[in-house]
């Protein structure tokens, strides 16, 4: 006989206590500072940022080293902390096109006004293990270079002027948030940006390669990929005129995909769309691919059946807390759920030994 | 923004607005229970009570419907600043304030079946309000309770809604009791 | 569309600088300027959140991207003037002082504010932005061409 159960609590504190030394490991080793995890390991903030939809790199370094570096964890710790704060509202759009780049590089226009800026990239590294770090080794100094001053249009702006892309409809200026009234399909473009920008970089990444594969391929090139800070800025009511009230830094990738054409419409490139918190060029990328498959009705392409092209399925699937949650409560109790299970399955054995002895 | 539109505010917003929460909070759970609020001061004609349940429950995610007798600038600029939230037609609001007769019933939202909370909070302003009157019965009440209730028609019939409908907060001064739709009124 | 010039500019300005700057910078520059101006709190410091927008495609329609921590404040002077503060990131200490320095802004002491904080976080800010342009340019790729065929 199974039954529910009450206690624990003992246990449960001296798991805690256990934890909580675990995270700290060897005593012998210096222990890890906020300040050190949100300067040396800033890729891992970006993501606990992105994912977490909230930008802040103390709370989210803080949150990596409670989480013991599960970045998941992390960002579960970010998203109970983020419905805490109460909302002031909602910014302006950000001007992507005023962003200072650190980075903008194009793949499909060699000589774009504004020039090609690699940036801190690991790209055209050779991806050989840097022993040197393991011994602390100082870093030399960064070579410099004069300022440009030239203006960085985006690259998408010289094909919309020759109407050779599609332009992009407009949209009410508060859009729905999925953090506040539940995601009810179909989703419009603005829902789907928002559950793309804060879902799993692991699973948006593998939906973005399965359209590179062949399933609702889309042809994607990166026109633009460029990262750099922006200045966010507000309406406060007090004032009656906005001001700035920070600055982010954000990756944003548009890429350029083919289009056939349509009964109504001359053949036009198509663009997806990839904007995240932080310096995140994976998801950013694989956010466009995956909102330009996803886009297939307006667009007036057929269903291919591809996972990509499902927005039910990329949108309820996308987000990691939420899977998480689901996934990792079955390890809980579930004693009398399972009794329940049990005494059903004696019963069917009981009866169909019973027969099996009536037939003999 | 006048400078009046910015005081009158909760000196200590997490304590007060907790205070006021509670007594909001009991207000709707025992329905006909009259309860002392404090905390905020708002322009006139608001009374204390109202100002106080509007700085604790509205945010950017609540439209306000200001009844005519209540839509003044200085109100409006209090409100915004104190709260942030915006100002809506009946159609479109979480909460509504104003006079009983000023209040247009049937515009308001009683919710859906798959969202019954959908539906409006009426914050109806009071010249008395006392425990004669109207009986109440219903969850939250042990027997009946009486409450001056300014009109009984309407509120049975919002009653018969259940479990959509309205849920009202009526206010005097820095008095507040509550009827939700749950309470059968005779 | 007016094309007489923005009254707030200078108000927005400084609003923005302050939202901005380093909080650290912001408190030792307060601590030198050394005055803690008669004051009453309208809006007592307070964290919360703002959402941050972007545009599909750039261009299109606006959608969530996630929000950032802001902290806000508003004070009235003994004299009546009246700062606010929207300040990025969680402190309070920030947010008061930024709202204080909106509120000096506006009376006598303003040349002396300007000269001993805002100046300074300025040339702070503008030196950091400066440094990593210059290595992003640095970055910068120069293309020679090998070939170039014409069929």
């Amino acid at each position: 006989m199974y039954v529910a159960v009450k206690g624990g609590e003992k246990a449960i504190d001296n798991a805690h206590a256990w934890l909580a030394e675990e995270r700290r490991g060897d005593t012998a080793v210096a222990a890890l500072s906020v300040a050190q995890i949100r300067q040396q390991l800033a890729l891992a903030v970006n993501r606990v940022m992105a994912e977490g939809s909230l930008y802040d790199p103390d709370l989210a370094a803080l949150a990596i080293k409670q989480a013991r570096g599960d970045l998941i964890e992390a960002i579960f710790l970010i998203r109970a902390y983020r419905t805490t704060l109460p909302r002031f509202g909602g910014s302006a759009p950000v001007d992507t096109d005023a962003m200072v780049c650190d980075r903008r590089v194009s793949a499909t226009f060699k000589d774009a006004p504004g020039g090609q800026v690699l940036g801190p990239t690991f790209d055209y590294t050779h991806r050989l293990l840097d022993f040197k770090l393991a011994a602390d080794g100082e870093v030399p100094a960064v070579p410099q270079a004069p300022i440009q001053t030239a203006p960085t249009p985006h690259i998408m702006s010289f094909l919309d002027r020759e109407d050779l892309i599609q332009s992009e409809p407009v949209g009410p200026e508060t859009p729905p948030d999925l953090t506040r009234t539940p995601l009810e399909l179909p989703a419009d473009r603005a829902l789907r940006l928002q559950a793309l920008t804060r879902g799993d970089e692991g699973f948006i990444l593998g939906m973005a390669y399965s359209t590179q594969r062949g399933y609702a391929r889309n042809h994607a090139f990166v026109a633009e990929l460029r990262i750099g800070a922006v200045a966010v800025e507000m309406d406060i009511p007090e004032l009656g005129f906005a001001i700035e009230i920070g600055e982010v830094t954000l990756t944003e990738c548009e890429t350029v995909n083919q289009f056939q054409g349509s009964k109504t419409q001359p053949p036009q490139f198509t663009r997806g769309y990839g904007l995240v918190f932080g310096m995140t060029e994976r998801k950013a990328i694989s956010m466009a691919l995956v909102d330009r498959a996803l886009r297939w009705k307006e667009l007036g392409e057929d269903n291919l059946g591809a996972p990509a092209q499902d927005e039910e399925f990329v949108l309820y699937h996308a987000d990691n807390i939420q899977a998480t949650g689901f996934l990792e409560h079955i390890k809980l109790p579930h004693y009398v759920d399972f009794q329940s299970e049990l005494e059903l399955i004696r019963k069917l054995r009981r009866e169909a030994q019973t027969m099996q002895e009536a037939a003999q | 923004m006048q400078v009046t539109a910015l005081e009158g505010g909760f000196g200590n917003a997490p304590i007060d607005s907790a205070h006021a929460f509670r007594g909001v909070m009991n207000a709707m759970a025992r329905p006909g229970t009259i309860h002392d609020l404090a905390g905020a001061t708002p322009p006139a004609p608001l009374s204390v009570a109202a100002g106080v349940v509007l700085l604790t429950l509205c945010d950017p995610d609540t439209p306000v419907f200001l009844a005519p007798s209540r839509d003044t600038q200085a109100l409006r600029d209090w409100i915004t600043f104190h709260t942030g939230a915006p100002f809506s037609g009946p159609d479109q609001a979480v909460f509504a304030v104003g006079a009983w007769d000023e209040l247009p019933l049937t515009s308001f939202p009683i919710g859906t079946s798959q969202y019954p909370d959908r539906s409006t909070t009426l914050i109806v302003e009071l010249p008395a309000l006392d425990n004669t009157g109207a009986t109440l019965r219903g969850p939250g009440i042990a027997e009946s309770a009486q409450l001056s209730l300014p009109d009984l028609a309407p509120l049975q019939g919002n009653a018969t809604l259940f479990p959509l409908g309205l849920d009202f907060m009526f206010t005097c001064q820095s008095r507040l009791a509550a009827l939700p739709r749950t309470t059968k009124v005779s | 569309m007016n094309m007489m010039i923005d009254p707030n500019t200078d108000r927005k300005a400084w609003m923005g600088l302050l939202a901005k700057a380093c909080a650290a910078d912001l408190a030792r520059y307060w601590e030198r300027f050394g005055a803690m101006p008669d004051h009453v709190l309208l809006r007592a410091p307070e964290i919360g959140g703002v959402m941050v927008r972007g545009r599909a495609g750039a261009v299109g329609a606006a959608f969530n991207l996630g929000e950032m921590t802001v902290t806000r404040c508003s004070v009235k002077l003994a004299d009546g003037a009246v700062g606010h503060a929207y300040v990025q990131g969680r402190d309070k200490d920030k947010a008061l002082q930024a709202a204080l320095i909106d509120a000096l802004m506006q009376t006598a002491a303003a040349p002396q504010i300007e000269a001993r904080i805002l100046a300074p976080l300025r040339d702070t800010i503008a030196a950091v932005k400066a440094t990593r342009a210059a290595k992003a340019a640095a970055t910068k790729v120069e293309f020679f061409t090998m070939m170039r065929g014409e069929d």
